[in-house]
């Protein structure tokens, strides 16, 4: 079946717009493509649209994951020993990008984008109805080239900021970003940690002194008393990733995974307004 | 820059070009549309013959004295730049920052040359090998003339203190008492373990894990130094997922720790500032050229994983348009074995570690494993600025196997009575193929990077002797 483009989701930045009409947060859980395998994670991004997530991220497994702890790490070893690649990733999207009904963004590293092409990089991920992307190791001054054909393909580039950015370039790097903010919680790799740090409330308010765009913060967070936290900060959104890819790729099997990921993801948005 | 010291060895620091400092009262963060270095605006393809005798075709005629080398952006052309998390980026500009200031300050480059000089053991000697030319002398009596400049004779056997050295020299000005480095055969990591233990900086090394296997007499060392090594056991378990997991230690720890990085790679400022500590190579070799020929040598070899050793040579000798700069990769099993780490060769331009460059990759951008029988050249990138050199033509790249670079460990150690380190042996193999090649009395030097001690107990399983 001939994948349309997906007229039906809207756009991050869209969602967040719609969801502070509504004066909720978003949740935004992250999973990896391939761990276990493609079939189970065709399985949790339906069953992500259905237990409340506002948009969902989905990686890429990369060989080198320099800005990921050891859950990420070690999900994208599985993966990519299962033989996961890019047009296999592409595959599963076309088939089930039109079930679902909340925005996909995409999280590469980026040198599987420059391999292709970016031009072509962005017209692919369009094609199969992605809304975002995130590059976590393309600096602010790098992405000119990508935001440009992006833009083009409307697809919202995502980029980050966090603790060590200097004010000025944070304001910069918002106005710049697509889609909404990531702020990073702390300074490091992702993975949970056991608290967040009440840095990020200062951070949240220096951002929003700069732009209307939305922040969602990311890094770290795993429990519900994160997520409270950081909605007591006012953060727009949340952005769950090593928590549910530990979940879903280290259970004792698939369905499992696709049981405590369902319960993981509804206490959290229990948790949020 | 540098003031010469009584001393012979003197270590310059470049200031980058047209660099402005994160403090200027312009937000540096303004948006440029980002276009390549004014320099250079055509990428020029180098095909390496097929017969690696014969020299690379010539290319147009580029004065390479314009060149931005890097440019503001870090990039050599193309090539370079920071692709790092945003993290890492307010620390890449602090030791931007920090390397601007140093190139003007004379306390910093006194001290540095006094350590190298007292403690390091320089300058090295740019040594005759009589047995070695003799070997390549043709029956007519004619032949290039060999010279080694002797890098295995500092303090650790290796090139790799030069960089340890000036790097840790700078954390120290930077406030910096945590030290991380990453290492494949292991001389980084000594390197680095010992600077650190000379003063007084708390040391961790990244290894990986196969990497501390073949080279176990390293990882003692560095342990009876006081660093702490940690296996990496991700990905290959080799030099770039040590890599990897060192930058990933940063990314945590960047408010207190330094990175020594071990070569040409990595983010901007790092391959600059690891040649430009390294430079003090090229420098020593033009003045002894003079001194003990009259002229300039008319080749330079070096064998090239990451590529510092090379470049530490070449950079003095860059703008030197009659100067030849071959650079040697490992070719391992064979270029068509898939099994070798031959990467400006066989590579394709993509970003690993920070950096745009050569790197070996599959169709989907996925790192491929590298192979040699040296540690040290088991490194599927390559600095940015030989990526540079290569397509501009400026610097020739070839590559040879773990058996030729076997024949001249033995060969070396026979006829000179120096045992190479593996690595070196890549090079020094290189000269088989070269020499037949060069008119008589052609002055070849060769970087003889490190010594062999740490190799013979993976020689022995090759090599009957």
């Amino acid at each position: 079946m001939a994948a349309t483009l997906t007229t039906t989701t809207v756009g991050l930045a869209e969602t967040f717009t719609r969801l502070k009409k509504q004066g909720k947060m978003a949740l935004i859980p992250c999973i990896l493509a391939g761990d276990p395998d493609l079939s189970t994670t065709a399985k949790a991004l339906k069953l992500l649209d259905s237990c409340g997530s506002d948009i969902i991220e989905l990686g890429i497994p990369f060989c080198d994951p320099l800005g990921d702890g050891p859950v990420i790490q070690a999900a994208s070893a599985r993966s990519l020993a299962r033989g996961t690649n890019f047009n296999a990733i592409l595959s599963m999207l076309k088939d089930v990008v039109p079930q679902i009904s909340c925005p996909i963004s995409l999280f590469t590293y980026y040198n599987p984008i420059h391999k292709r092409g970016v031009e072509n990089f962005m017209s692919t991920i369009r094609d199969v109805g992605i809304h975002g992307l995130m590059v976590p190791d393309i600096p602010l001054e790098e992405t000119e080239s990508l935001r440009k054909e992006a833009i083009k393909k409307k697809i919202e580039m995502v980029l980050f900021t966090g603790p060590t950015t200097p004010k000025d370039r944070m304001k910069a790097i918002a106005e710049a970003s697509q889609g909404f903010v990531y702020l990073v919680s702390s300074v490091g790799v992702t993975g949970a940690r056991t608290s967040v740090s009440d840095r990020v409330q200062t951070l949240i308010n220096e951002i929003k002194e700069s732009t209307t765009k939305a922040v969602a913060v990311g890094f770290g967070i795993s429990k519900p008393e994160h997520v409270q936290q950081v909605a007591g900060w006012g953060a727009d959104g949340v952005i769950i990733g090593s928590a549910a890819v530990k979940i879903l790729g280290e259970a004792k099997s698939p369905q499992e995974g696709l049981r405590e990921l369902e319960k993981f993801i509804k206490s959290l948005r229990f948790a949020l307004p | 820059m540098a003031v010469a010291t009584g001393s012979s060895s003197c270590c310059k620091l470049a200031k980058p070009c047209a660099f402005t400092t994160s403090n200027s009262s312009q937000s540096p963060f303004k948006l440029k549309k980002f276009t390549a270095s004014p320099a250079k605006s055509t990428s020029i393809r180098c095909t390496i013959a097929r017969d690696p005798v014969v020299p690379m075709e010539a290319k147009k005629e580029s004065d390479p004295a314009p060149w931005q080398r890097p440019d503001v952006f870090g990039r050599f052309g193309r090539f370079g730049g920071k692709f790092v998390p945003e993290t890492l980026m307010y620390a890449l500009s602090e030791l931007e920052s920090a390397l601007h200031k140093l190139a003007d300050d004379r306390d910093f480059q006194e001290e540095l040359s006094g350590i190298l000089r007292d403690y390091v053991g320089r300058e090295t000697p740019l040594y005759f090998a009589e047995r070695l030319t003799e070997h390549y002398r043709r029956p007519n009596g004619g032949g290039p003339h060999i010279y080694l400049k002797r890098e295995d004779l500092n303090h650790t056997g290796a090139h790799k203190i030069n960089n340890a050295v000036g790097q840790a020299l700078l954390a120290k000005r930077l406030g910096k008492t945590r030290i991380i480095a990453e290492t494949g055969a292991g001389q980084h990591g000594v390197a680095t373990a010992t600077v650190c233990a000379r003063f007084g900086l708390q040391c961790i090394v990244y290894m990986g894990a196969q990497d501390m296997e073949r080279q176990a007499l390293n990882v003692f060392r560095m342990r009876l130094l006081g660093a702490e090594v940690r296996a990496v056991h991700s990905g290959t378990a080799t030099l770039k997922d040590a890599t990897s997991e060192a930058i990933r230690d940063w990314v945590t720890n960047v408010e207190t720790t330094h990175y020594i990085l071990g070569s040409v790679a990595g983010p901007h400022p790092y391959p600059m500032m690891v040649r430009d500590f390294h430079a003090v190579i090229g420098k020593e070799t033009r003045r002894q050229a003079l001194e003990k020929w009259g002229g300039k040598p008319d080749v330079l070899i070096a064998c090239v994983g990451g590529g510092s050793n090379a470049m530490g040579l070449f950079h003095e000798f860059v703008n030197d348009k009659d100067v030849r700069l071959i650079g040697v990769e490992a070719a391992g099993f064979g270029l068509d074995s898939g099994k070798h780490a031959a990467t400006l060769s066989k590579g394709e331009v993509g970003v690993l570690h920070g950096a745009l460059s050569y790197l070996l990759q599959d169709e989907d951008g996925q790192i491929i494993e590298p192979h040699s029988i040296s540690a040290g050249l088991d490194y599927p990138g390559v600095g940015p600025e030989h990526s540079f050199l290569k397509d501009e033509g400026r610097a020739e790249y070839y590559n040879v196997t773990d058996d030729e670079a076997l024949e001249a460990f033995k060969r070396s150690s026979r006829l000179e009575g120096i045992i190479p380190a593996l690595e070196t042996a890549h090079a020094l193999a290189y000269l088989e193929k070269l020499c037949p090649t060069l008119a008589d009395g052609t002055k070849v030097v060769v970087n003889f990077s490190g010594r062999g001690d740490k190799d013979v107990q993976t020689a022995i399983k090759y090599l009957q002797v």
